[in-house]
């Protein structure tokens, strides 16, 4: 009985995540298409936990929903009125692309040979690794390389986003200025979620060496902290030219690069010593956790704007 | 337990779906919108694929592999957005040139 429902929650899950992907897409509405975007991120969250991936699960909600769906009110907010959605014939040519790769791609799934995973491979090497979760351990030690990479890709997106700034717009605060009515919702909950918000970052964090979180999930949290301050107008965004500022956003990819140096030293780029490697990958995880939440709140702002910059 | 194989199909409808975004809409935006959910329903094949077999645990480098895969593609979404909102300022439409002269 229990595995019959089950079964029908998960095919009930399915469904929901393709239909809100589905009315995301196919809403004529742009505002529309933006929250069920939000919403169909939620439900992939839940299909993560069903799947029994905690750290997805944590990154989808935090990156996927929040931060995404973030980033993509504010450029809904900046951009002209929506356009006409092609409709009639139009539609006939996306609808054939669309069902022809949904289904090879299905087939392709229910045809994969017996995997073999590497679930044992991580777990008869987690002794060394230094940590008890296994996801971080692939990421802070087994692939290391992938998450340092990854931390510079931050840094790349966030000169990007910089770099389409106007030149008169250059050297103020990121994003544009923020009004939030005195003793309103936005102005009560930028003073009560951060310390909160806080605190679950930095557990998040500590957390991620045995159970499920790390240093992104923890970051991301910590970047939700900072834009709430923002966008509350309890604090204003600092300037972007600030050192400090460039010093956070530099000095986790610095610490873990440094980290991977001394282990070249020894023999291996990024290698880490088992007897060293829970301090080494919690000192990581630290400076990276706050390097990711600058970076990734100073991209979901955006570059400085002129007030009177309009489409 | 959960059968990884609903999730598995489950992401490749999403994926179609994206892609029908993908090649229908014309704003810039709902582009990218669609990108993210091709993005992410590929990211479920990959775990469910990661689930599947015996070991009914989720295969950890898969799940970390989707991790690093989520955070890449929400720097490049705000890149893309960010690009985007500069064209559109510079050019006073969020279509392409070849879109907007498609209009009837």
């Amino acid at each position: 009985m229990m595995a019959l429902a089950e079964t029908g929650f998960d095919l009930v899950l399915c469904a929901m995540i393709a239909t809100t992907a589905l009315l995301a897409i196919g809403v004529r509405d742009q505002f529309g298409a933006v929250v069920l975007f939000v919403v169909y991120s939620v439900f992939l969250g839940l299909g993560w936990l069903r799947l029994g991936a905690l750290d997805i699960a944590l990154a989808e909600v935090a990156l996927g929903a929040g931060l995404t769906g973030l980033l993509l009110f504010g450029a809904h907010a900046r951009l002209p009125a929506s356009v006409p959605v092609p409709s009639g014939r139009a539609v006939w040519p996306a609808a054939c692309a669309a069902g022809g790769s949904g289904l090879a791609l299905g087939w392709a799934f229910l045809t994969l040979p017996e995997p073999v995973g590497l679930q044992e491979a991580v777990a008869a090497n987690l002794g060394t690794s230094g940590v008890e979760n296994p996801v971080t351990a692939v990421l802070l030690n087994f692939r290391s390389w992938d998450t340092l990479i990854e931390s510079i890709v931050l840094l790349a997106a966030l000169i990007g986003v910089w770099s389409v700034a106007r030149d008169d717009a250059w050297g103020g605060q990121p994003g544009l200025r923020q009004h939030a009515r005195h003793g309103g919702v936005l102005a009560n909950f930028g003073r009560l979620l951060p310390p909160i918000g806080f605190m679950i970052g930095v557990y998040l964090f500590w957390a991620g060496s045995s159970k499920p979180g790390g240093a992104f999930q923890a970051g991301t949290v910590l970047a939700a902290v900072a834009l709430v301050v923002f966008m509350g107008g309890a604090m204003r965004p600092p300037l972007v030219t600030a050192r400090w500022l460039r010093l956070v956003c530099v000095a986790g990819p610095a610490v873990f690069l440094a980290v991977g140096l001394t282990g070249a030293a020894s023999g291996v780029f990024l290698g880490l010593r088992p007897d060293l490697a829970k301090p080494l990958i919690l000192a990581i995880e630290a400076v990276l956790t706050f390097s990711i939440a600058a970076s990734l709140a100073l991209s979901v702002i955006g570059p400085p704007e002129d007030p009177e910059d309009h489409v | 337990m959960t059968d990884p194989t609903f999730y598995g199909l489950c992401g490749a409808v999403v994926v179609g779906t994206g892609i029908y975004g993908f090649v229908l809409h014309t704003h810039i935006l709902r582009r990218l919108l669609s990108f993210n959910v091709i993005g992410s329903g590929i990211f479920l094949m990959l775990g469910a694929a990661g689930s599947l077999g015996p070991d009914t645990a989720a295969d950890p480098v898969a799940q970390a592999l989707i991790i690093t895969g989520i955070v890449v593609a929400l720097s490049a979404t705000a890149l893309g957005l960010a690009l985007l909102v500069a064209y559109a300022r510079a050019s006073g439409s969020p279509r392409l040139p070849e879109d907007a002269n498609d209009d009837p």
